[in-house]
């Protein structure tokens, strides 16, 4: 059996200084080599991993035979954003991790493969979709991100006309103001929405429900709606500090940077703070993602301060061997107490404790503990705080009947209706703050829902 | 998306107004809303108080001052131009109520968002007194507009050109002083000016609120970047204001967090001086933008 194809990846000194993609991509015979591997079980196993449940072994086969095409239009047939999944999914943690291959050795590289056809595909000039007959019946989604993409694009491949409603200038959700270039090039993003509107989905950017419509509203002018507004408001420590000159929610230090192009200032007009020392607090790829990009910004040292140990970082394993990669300091087992500031109010450090890890508390993970004495400063000019974020109320003004749960969230029942009868709820509005992948699949259950409702 | 120009002129030296088509956002907006703008591809997204809207008609009314590049190039617009990205009505909207009187001042450009709450106030069954001013009297705005939506009105500015020979506070303070009843004074204009009103207030027991601008990103309360301590507790400016109770706004932090980027203003004025030189040869004074 030959071993997994490596992803061809930018040197590691070289791509700390630069926003290109990281990951190069396989060529075609790394692409035909690695599926290759693929067993072909009987009972294939990969799928059940899958939240919008790709045929994995029928793609895989069609690659084997350089059919890239027919792995393309298999992989269409139930995701629409092949390029984007291919890039940022946790497959180690879902298709991947039910390959037998996994067992003895490591799992076919599944969503390298299925990134390869989506950028053939794209290399080649995406064939524009044909458009299904109006069933006359509007629906509104609420939210460009991945679940309102996804869900847009099952209800216009049903025949229904779809408009979506976007607060920012740019569609695209998370995958736009969140996810940097290096890791998702913005194009891509725009290539995979352009389908989604060739399909006939109408997007209204500059929208902000709540505010210019309601829920309410929106009810008097659609049939159905969909509500995919994700999770956009971050969330802070508490700490004292906090609102110092040069602490950034990772959600604005990303938006200036990504959707604003602020690392290209001044060519584009949003400036932002460059650090020469900056702590990113928090363990998760959002943090990792903050890191890498104040180090692109040209920091001398950027180091991620982490509650729990290596083993706990919910970011990516991928993520953070990269970030390890690129000279970004771990600082585990330490939590900021405070944030330290000038006579002008601008940070100058963060004052940590270190941390030990006591009993299991009810998440299962083993509760982080002060460690009393240990307390140390940490210079920085920067501190960004990555420690998650909540859905955004906003969407509730307006939205008389619509129930939330206390911490915010929508409350939906398992085919993702709300409270409203024929409004639909999906991804990290409804879950609190998860994967691109697992919001598409919430889009698409709910498509389903919105499909019979309309029948 | 794009949004067209209706109106566009300069009321006094620097300072312009400009209607935008935008009739989904003058449907919704209130007074004390505010509006996120973004002028082309490569712009920046700027929050500005809405100074009047039109149902009927579907436009926006804003009223801004050339400062920093974005507001120096929207200056350059003109009716054959539009705008990116208009997004709005955002914030929370004036609570306005049957109060009894009403005191509003408006201090420099700070007159404009003033002005569609005097009319709300008004509309409301309010008496409504307004002190406005300006650094001098070329420099004023808006004075015969705030004089149909107000029972009284009082002029200040700092060099004595017109009206009071002084800053809107010592009105402020003459007022309290008397014996009339306010019931709530609203103070909208530079921070300098806005922290003025709430220390000449703190003696007395009058309900006194302020309009904070902070800087902002996305205006949905997304980014926390305009992030206010109000009696010590965080707020963020653009879901949770802009409307705050003037005591209890700490003015010196959020001062310093306006001047965050003063370097990178400064370096963006000159690349698009510069930039716009190359093409022309005018010295960033023509109107090729």
């Amino acid at each position: 059996m030959p071993v997994r194809q490596p992803m061809p990846t930018q040197p590691s000194d070289e791509r700390a200084h630069n926003f290109n993609e990281v990951a190069l991509g396989y060529t075609p015979e790394q692409a035909v080599s690695e599926a290759g591997r693929c067993i072909e079980c009987k009972k294939p196993q990969c799928v059940k991993g899958c939240p919008v449940n790709i045929d994995i072994p029928a793609f895989i086969r069609s690659m084997k035979n350089s059919d890239f095409d027919g792995a393309i239009e298999k992989i269409k047939e139930t995701n629409s954003l092949p390029a984007i999944c291919g890039r940022v999914c946790p497959q180690e943690t879902q298709c991947e991790m039910y390959c037998v291959l996994g067992k003895k050795e490591e799992p076919v590289a599944i969503g390298r493969l299925e990134r390869f056809c989506a950028d053939h595909e794209r290399e080649k000039g995406v064939k524009t979709p044909q458009r299904t007959p109006s069933t006359g019946k509007r629906v509104a989604v609420v939210g460009s991100g991945p679940a309102g993409l996804a869900a847009a694009s099952d209800l216009a491949k049903t025949g229904h006309e779809v408009t979506i409603f976007e607060a920012l200038h740019a569609a695209g959700g998370v995958l736009i103001y969140g996810i940097p270039e290096f890791r998702l090039p913005k194009d891509i993003v725009q290539k995979e929405v352009d389908y989604i509107v060739q399909l006939g989905v109408d997007i209204k950017p500059d929208y902000v429900i709540g505010k210019i419509k309601t829920i309410d509203e929106l009810k008097e002018e659609f049939d159905a709606i969909f509500i995919g507004t994700g999770a956009g408001l971050p969330n802070f420590m508490g700490i004292g500090g906090e609102n110092l000159n040069g602490v950034y929610s990772a959600n604005e230090f990303l938006t200036r940077v990504n959707l604003m192009k602020a690392y290209q200032f001044p060519k584009y007009d949003t400036p932002i703070k460059r650090g020469k020392r900056v702590i990113v607090v928090g363990g998760g790829n959002v943090a990792m993602d903050a890191a890498r990009c104040a180090l692109r910004l040209g920091a001398e040292e950027v180091s991620i301060v982490y509650r729990r140990s290596d083993d706990e970082l919910p970011a990516r394993r991928e993520e953070i061997e990269h970030a390890k990669e690129e000279g970004i300091i771990f600082r585990l087992l330490t939590n900021p107490v405070k944030i330290l500031g000038d006579e002008n109010l601008m940070v100058t450090g963060a004052e940590c404790i270190k941390m030990k890890l006591g009993e299991p508390d009810d998440s299962g993970r083993r509760r982080p503990q002060e460690i009393k004495g240990s307390e140390h400063v940490v210079d920085a000019d920067i501190v960004i705080m990555a420690i998650g974020t909540s859905p955004n109320p906003l969407i509730f003004e307006g939205a008389g009947e619509l129930e939330a749960s206390k911490w915010g969230t929508i409350i939906v029942d398992e085919s993702g209706m709300t409270s409203i009868e024929g409004v639909c709820a999906g991804g990290d509005v409804v879950t609190g703050a998860a994967t691109v992948i697992s919001a598409m699949g919430a889009g698409k259950l709910a498509a389903v829902t919105i499909n019979e409702y309309l029948k | 998306m794009t949004y067209n120009i209706l109106e566009k002129y300069e009321m006094v030296s620097t300072v312009h107004l400009m209607k935008i088509q935008a009739p989904d956002v003058a449907k919704a907006a209130k007074a004390g809303q505010f509006i996120i703008l973004r002028i082309d591809e490569n712009g920046e997204r700027i929050p500005l108080t809405i100074a009047d809207f039109n149902v009927d008609e579907g436009y926006v009314t804003i009223i801004f001052q050339e400062m920093g590049k974005t507001t120096k190039q929207l200056a350059k617009l003109t009716t054959d131009d539009t705008l990116q990205d208009f997004v709005g009505p955002l914030g929370r909207p004036s609570e306005i109520e049957k109060l009894g009187t009403v005191v509003l001042v408006g201090g420099g450009v700070g007159v404009a968002p003033i002005y569609p709450q005097a009319k709300a106030y008004r509309e409301a069954g309010n008496r409504v007194i307004s002190i406005i001013g300006a650094r001098s009297e070329d420099l004023l705005i808006l004075e015969d507009e705030m004089r149909t939506q107000s029972d009284e009105v009082y002029i200040t500015t700092d060099d004595g050109s017109k009206g009071h020979h002084g800053f809107v506070t010592d009105i402020v303070l003459d007022l309290l002083k008397s014996d009339r009843k306010v019931d709530r004074i609203v103070a909208i204009g530079p921070p300098v000016m806005m922290r003025a009103v709430a220390g000449v207030v703190e003696p007395f027991d009058v309900e006194t609120l302020v309009s904070l601008n902070p800087i902002m990103v996305d205006g949905t309360g997304m980014c926390g970047g305009c992030r206010v301590s109000i009696g010590g507790e965080t707020k963020f400016a653009c879901v949770d204001g802009p409307e705050f109770d003037a005591r209890k706004v700490d003015f010196n932090l959020m001062m310093s967090r306006l001047g965050l980027y003063r370097p990178d203003e400064g370096e963006a004025v000159e690349h698009y001086e510069s930039e716009c030189e190359k093409e022309t040869g005018c010295g960033g004074e023509c109107t090729c933008q």
